[in-house]
């Protein structure tokens, strides 16, 4: 089965014609008094006017976990969700999943007893939506077919990790000071593992070449690649540090991952929650 | 200085150490690297010349002793995949050329990024950046692929728990973000050369690196790194990290 030809078929313009909903995201996060009135924006439209949109998203370490704990609550249920489905093939789409859905649902309860530890009440779980409206059927549950769904499956997949790996990044610095920097760094070195591990299943690259979602990847997911074209680092323009192809635009956007604010990574994450 | 905001459970420590060391069993020869550690933990901010009167380099303490330890991995690094992609062992796969090209560009890419990131952090000062190592690979057999690729997994997931463990180390969110950059960088390459060892299965994220009850990738002190990569005997020149813990 060619998947990067099925993908460049689902490409999704429904999605981006869908009416873009706000829904108000961390109902959750508000009652632990964060002020995190956050709107939904579709992955595409999330780049530029998003920071109109939400609010900040807090900046201290229970704000941090608590968006984690958020993430890996999507995460959790997304691959657990896609082991039930039927819709993965056997073999190594299989154990790839199985592997990443035990880390995911590891970190959701680490996270859990790391909130409680400190005495403060973890978010709880939000009601997932992981066909953003209908946009998506990665489980066959609407019966687009075996193979679509496959693709789709895929593709979520990868947008989720990809999200994770910049949004823990946005988060360190929150962290900075706390016992929970170090095992937020190792979760954050899990999520580049999976991510590059499902990456390499859809046919591409395990890092992110400029700011390319990658063959196949709905219009609808580049707020997630959005930033990683980024050669600044630390005020260093590192294309002029040398000269070859170690320093050409694909070789430095490949090596250095960017962050995402709290604020976009609950944007995207918002498309898959459904409001209360 | 640090406040407790959540307690942790405890982390298993991941086998990392056991896995530089299986190196030895490839017959690669220790070589008497120089590095010695101590266990303080109290150091902060810049300090002149921690050994002005010694001519061997000591990384230095808080910020610029995690910036040159960083350099001198990615040192390691960056040389380890020069040689390998300037003879390819024979009959390599397309997919496996691309991945350690693409290994060789990043890694050389960091490296420059460091020493030029450090010398600026000192101002110039040449005498507080980690000079330039060299390296001897011993009996590695560059045309062999399981040695190279091997070797590749062992440092790039000593590099993810060498990046982890020094996290806390760091004081400037500054540098904290670049080596959030540079980690989760380190972790794919990670996973891919995993995936090359054994395709199709779960080793891309194996139990042998990642805690099965949390979740957590290996995060290791500088001291248990370096003496790691002393083992090797990869690395020439001498230096100590007697300022990390």
């Amino acid at each position: 089965m060619d998947i990067i030809k099925f993908l460049d078929g689902f490409t999704n313009e429904s999605l981006l014609n869908e009416k873009p909903s706000r829904r108000d995201m961390f109902g959750t996060l508000g009652s632990l008094g964060k002020k995190a009135v956050l709107s939904a924006i579709p992955f595409g439209l999330a780049t530029m006017p998003n920071k109109t949109f939400a609010q900040d998203s807090g900046s201290d370490p229970v704000s941090a976990l608590q968006l984690a704990l958020t993430l890996e609550y999507l995460e959790g249920e997304f691959y657990d969700l896609a082991l039930q489905s039927g819709v993965l093939p056997s073999g190594r789409p299989e154990t790839v999943y199985m592997q990443i859905s035990k880390h995911e649902q590891a970190h959701v309860d680490f996270l859990i007893a790391g909130l409680e530890g400190a005495g403060v009440t973890p978010v709880e779980k939000p009601t997932f939506d992981f066909t953003a409206g209908g946009a998506f059927d990665p489980f066959n549950d609407n019966g687009v077919g075996q193979e679509t769904a496959y693709a789709q499956l895929l593709a979520l997949a990868q947008a989720f990790e990809d999200t994770g790996v910049r949004a823990y990044k946005g988060q360190a610095g929150n962290l900075l000071g706390s016992d929970f920097l170090t095992p937020a760094l190792q979760i954050h070195a899990v999520e580049a593992m999976h991510a590059s591990e499902v990456r390499r299943l859809r046919g591409l690259k395990g890092w992110i070449t400029n700011n390319e979602r990658g063959a196949g990847m709905p219009e609808a997911t580049q707020a997630v690649y959005n930033g990683e074209e980024n050669v600044t680092q630390g005020g260093v323009d590192v294309t002029t540090l040398g000269n070859g192809a170690a320093f050409s635009m694909e070789a430095s956007t490949e090596a250095y991952d960017e962050a995402l604010s709290g604020d976009d990574a609950v944007a995207i994450a918002s498309l898959f929650i459904v409001s209360e | 200085m640090r406040k407790s905001i959540v307690k942790v459970e405890p982390v298993k420590k991941a086998t990392n150490r056991r896995q530089f060391l299986k190196l030895g069993g490839m017959g690669v020869v220790g070589a008497g690297l120089l590095v010695a550690c101590s266990n303080d933990d109290n150091g902060m901010g810049m300090m002149p010349d921690p050994n002005p009167n010694s001519d061997i380099f000591d990384l230095g303490q808080g910020d610029l002793g995690v910036l040159n330890y960083a350099y001198a991995l990615e040192q390691l690094e960056a040389d380890f995949y020069t040689k390998v992609v300037n003879s390819f062992y024979a009959n390599i796969s397309d997919e496996e050329m691309q991945v350690l090209t693409d290994l060789y560009y990043h890694e050389v890419n960091h490296r420059d990024f460091f020493k030029t990131a450090i010398t600026a952090a000192v101002d110039g000062n040449t005498d507080l950046v980690l000079p330039t190592l060299e390296f001897d690979y011993g009996d590695l057999d560059f045309n062999n692929r399981e040695q190279v690729l091997t070797t590749a997994s062992v440092l790039e997931d000593t590099g993810v728990a060498a990046y982890n463990g020094a996290g806390r180390l760091i004081s400037n969110p500054g540098y904290l973000l670049l080596a959030g950059k540079i980690v989760s960088v380190e972790a794919r390459h990670a996973s891919a050369i995993r995936t090359l060892l054994n395709p199709g299965s779960a080793d891309f994220a194996g139990d042998d690196y990642v805690t099965t009850d949390t979740g957590l990738a290996a995060a290791l002190d500088p001291s248990v790194v370096l003496s790691a990569v002393g083992d090797t005997g990869f690395i020439q020149t001498p230096f100590t990290a007697n300022n990390l813990p």
